[in-house]
């Protein structure tokens, strides 16, 4: 069995020093070998902007694709191979911005992904401009007076659009985070994390210290029961979105794949390309 | 006795016109006669005109006719519009419930048949369809027997007695009008077919059904016209297979998901027509540096936005060929049969795995929706070849290093790896990247990996790239199109041929990378030469003029009002430039 070494490769990753991204890796990498895959069993898949060269510092089958777009390519890898494990992973500019409308549908969809979010506030790779996620009066390049805009609140869009399982973590809690990969990993459905991920160059406002002082942690909220939709969403906004942990897992729902009329049980990429000419002979038929 | 003729029922949308077309031309079909179907329809659901013409022949047929000899009407508005194209000898059947009136200057005959009236006294008067098509085939003087099959087959889950009422709808309409005709029954007594088994189908049915003869198990795609039927058509027949068809919240989505599921190892397929091709630009892209295999139909409407969703046009061309930022190897074929629609759908999934790279399959709206009488489909011609796919085991990776899935080689196709696969990890990127996909902006590796990539298309193998049908070594014109253009063009030149004009005729099937070589004798060996397309700049004009130069010696023959060009007016301009050496008419 693999261990988290093993899905390290020699790429130096040009993340900022002090980037919460450099955790997301480690903690993907450690979830990894946690739940017992080898590298070439998982594929990682990831969009544009400093969080997408992610599947390039993991030891796996890496792709990184289009801005937005790694949901889409992620869910078309996992229906071709149903026996890979996949993630999907980008920032907050990519899933809910550019991506946002590929991210609702993966959720509603709810094929057997995981999607992690490296949440920023801010977009890093084009040297700071404002984010769907970037709280309003928040000054950027692109905001010099401030957002006036709302920021988007991913755990209430998740819950809202029918997910399975929301979990939202912080990049310094490597422990949790990890957890949380696994649990995701593990789930049978769409599983869609989202990372607090602070960038040090850009967002001077939601820094390290920002988030240790107004994140709660759902473990300590006496009573919290992550099978309970509308606690859920109750208690994720009453904290503003700031809370931490599996927010909701619905295991009762099953994946998009295994409602999908007659799909092939193993990996489709075993199944024979060549038609039998009895059964092509019936096909032609059917336009007689 | 005729050996052809032309048919058209019309009304408005929704009102059963469709149907009224398909058990006419199943039963038809049956016999042995070739059809060629066109519909006029608009971009709604209820209400407006639509109509469906068929041309009916004992020999092949690929073009509607300049003429028509029965028109079905249900409304008014239908004989308004259609009245025209009926010829002397034509007539206009029409349902007596509008009170229909033969336009002054008409010069068919008309008759009002009961349509509503015969069918309501027979039960219901959703059956005045029926009471048409059997008032249809006594001006035939068809044996009405003949819909006994179709009827039952589409009415037969609704009980026996359904089935019955509709024979007698058809019966009652057909001895009314054989009283009604009189003495002018036999008049249009079509010759007997040959009663040979043929398929029916529509240039879309035959897209999705090369796909499944092509290995496609995948489909990711987004409603729109006229595109549809090919992801209708593969839902239903996909689970049988294992797979599937996801219809995806965008048309970015279902390319970018095809390309997720090529790059997972299977064959996988996304269609659309212009204006969802325009939202896949990006992702062809990605497909053209991350070398990962995608077959995109494209089946052309009348652009450029929405433009004429229902109409025909061939005005993607040049997208096609250039779209997506930056440069890329592709390749784009252009079927200009339903028998080719389904060989070429089936070989573009062997191309994109060969050379790594999107292909394009482009239609067009004629193509892919007019239904028609295909001769039958030969699957042992089909072969599924997967190029450079490394299948066996790997030898292990050294020090964490990747599998060089974009290692370069002389004929610059690299092996592919499957993820999945022991020791064949490897990164891809949109981003220019080294050989084992890690991102590289050096200015050798640029180069190098350019270089590679297009030269992979260099080099493509594909058999027969040009239709020939060029009877002179030395021709007065040179006839070039693309699409479904291939039958109004044959038959344009048999008519020219039969004016004593020398004409030659190719139907270009590979349009990229262009097969230059194969046009070029061609053009030099004509006097004139003159290219046939569905836009308003000549797009494909301009793409041989790139490819095999005499820039002065190629005219154009344009239409871009929504229609398919009609035999007579590519007679006549032709004609025109060979007599004068240009063509004076404006097209239209």
């Amino acid at each position: 069995m693999a261990t988290f070494k093993e899905f390290r490769n020699n790429v130096k990753p040009n993340w900022c020093p002090g980037c919460g991204d450099f955790s997301v890796q480690a903690a993907i990498q450690r979830a990894a070998a946690n739940v017992g895959l080898e590298p070439e069993g998982l594929a990682v898949v990831s969009g544009i902007g400093c969080s997408g060269r992610i599947s390039g510092y993991i030891k796996s089958y890496g792709f990184h694709g289009i801005h937005g777009r790694s949901l889409p390519i992620a869910q078309g890898v996992k229906m071709a191979n149903r026996e890979l494990t996949v993630i999907a992973s980008g920032g907050d500019g990519d899933g809910f911005a550019i991506g946002m409308g590929h991210t609702i549908h993966a959720i509603r969809r709810n094929i057997d992904i995981t999607y992690i979010v490296m949440d920023n506030q801010i977009y890093g790779l084009t040297k700071g401009q404002t984010s769907p996620r970037s709280a309003a009066g928040f000054k950027t390049k692109s905001t010099p007076d401030g957002s006036i805009e709302q920021a988007i609140s991913p755990m209430e869009l998740a819950l809202s659009a029918g997910a399975t399982f929301v979990a939202q973590s912080f990049s310094t809690d490597l422990k949790d985070l990890t957890a949380i990969i696994e649990a995701g990993i593990q789930h049978k459905g769409f599983s869609f994390i989202n990372v607090f991920s602070p960038c040090v160059t850009y967002n001077k406002i939601n820094t390290y210290d920002w988030f240790k002082e107004n994140l709660t942690k759902l473990a300590t909220i006496e009573g919290y029961d992550s099978t309970n939709r509308e606690m859920a969403m109750q208690t994720v906004m009453e904290h503003d979105g700031l809370v931490t942990g599996i927010i909701y897992q619905n295991k009762d729902r099953q994946s998009y794949q295994e409602l999908i009329p007659g799909y092939a049980e193993e990996s489709l990429t075993k199944a024979e390309l060549q038609l039998s000419q009895e059964s092509f002979d019936k096909l032609a038929s059917e336009f007689m | 006795m005729i050996n052809q003729l032309s048919w058209k029922v019309g009304g408005q949308q929704g009102e059963g016109i469709e149907s009224t077309g398909e058990i006419f031309s199943i039963a038809l079909n049956r016999l042995g006669y070739y059809l060629y179907g066109y519909r006029h329809f608009s971009s709604r659901i209820k209400g407006g005109h639509t109509n469906n013409k068929i041309r009916v022949s004992t020999a092949q047929t690929r073009s509607i006719s300049d003429d028509l000899d029965i028109l079905v009407a249900f409304d008014q508005e239908t004989i308004d519009v259609n009245y025209k194209e009926l010829h002397g000898g034509g007539i206009i059947i029409a349902d007596a419930k509008f009170n229909p009136v033969r336009p002054e200057d008409a010069k068919a005959a008309m008759y009002a048949v009961p349509f509503t009236e015969i069918a309501a006294d027979l039960g219901t008067s959703l059956m005045k369809n029926m009471v048409a098509v059997g008032a249809s085939s006594a001006v035939l003087e068809l044996d009405i027997n003949v819909f006994s099959e179709v009827v039952g087959e589409i009415f037969g889950r609704k009980g026996e007695q359904i089935v019955q009422k509709n024979m007698d709808a058809i019966k009652a309409g057909y001895e009314y009008m054989i009283e009604k005709l009189g003495d002018k029954v036999g008049a249009m007594k079509l010759e007997k077919a040959d009663g040979k088994k043929r398929l029916f189908m529509i240039g879309n049915d035959a897209i999705a059904l090369g796909a499944l003869a092509g290995g496609c198990r995948f489909m990711a795609a987004y409603p729109i016209t006229p595109a549809s039927e090919i992801m209708e058509y593969l839902i239903k027949k996909l689970p049988a297979l294992g797979g599937t068809v996801i219809q995806t919240e965008d048309e970015i989505a279902a390319a970018t998901m095809a390309i997720g599921a090529n790059y997972g190892g299977i064959r996988a397929l996304t269609a659309s027509a212009g204006p969802g091709l325009s939202l896949k630009m990006e992702a062809i892209g990605l497909s053209g540096i991350t070398e990962t295999p995608l077959v995109i139909v494209d089946t052309q409407r009348g652009g450029p936005s929405t433009g004429l969703p229902t109409k025909q046009e061939q005005s993607d061309l040049m997208a096609m060929i250039y779209g997506t930022h930056g440069e890329i190897p592709k390749i784009v074929m252009a079927p200009s049969t339903v028998e080719e629609a389904f060989y070429d759908t089936a070989e573009a999934f062997n191309l994109a795995e060969e050379y790594q790279c999107p292909v394009i399959v482009l239609s067009d709206l004629q193509l892919s929706l007019g239904k028609q009488t295909v001769e039958p489909l030969d699957y042992s011609k089909v072969e599924i070849r997967r190029g450079k796919l490394v299948t066996g085991e790997l030898p292990a990776l050294e020090n964490g290093e990747y599998f060089k899935r974009y290692e370069v080689t002389e004929d610059g196709i690299s092996p592919r790896v499957l993820p999945g696969t022991a020791n064949g990890i490897f990164h891809v990127t949109g981003v220019e990247h080294d050989e084992t996909g890690k991102p590289s902006e050096s200015a050798g590796n640029r180069k190098a990996q350019m270089d590679k990539r297009m030269r992979k298309i260099e080099q493509i193998s594909f058999k027969n790239p040009v239709y020939k049908n060029a009877p002179h070594e030395e021709a007065d014109l040179l006839i070039i199109g693309f699409i479904s253009t291939r039958g109004v063009i044959e038959e344009a030149m048999a008519r020219l041929e039969a004016d004593g004009i020398k004409v030659n005729h190719t139907h270009i099937r590979l349009i990229h990378p262009f097969p230059a070589d194969e046009i070029h004798p061609f053009v030099d060996a004509a006097k004139n030469v003159v290219v046939i397309e569905n836009n308003a700049t000549g797009q494909l004009a301009n793409i041989i003029k790139m490819n095999v130069g005499n820039v002065k010696k190629i005219k154009s023959i344009l239409k871009y009002d929504g229609n398919p060009f009609l035999p007579h007016e590519i007679h006549s301009q032709c004609k025109e430039l060979v007599e004068n050496g240009y063509i004076q008419r404006v097209p239209q």
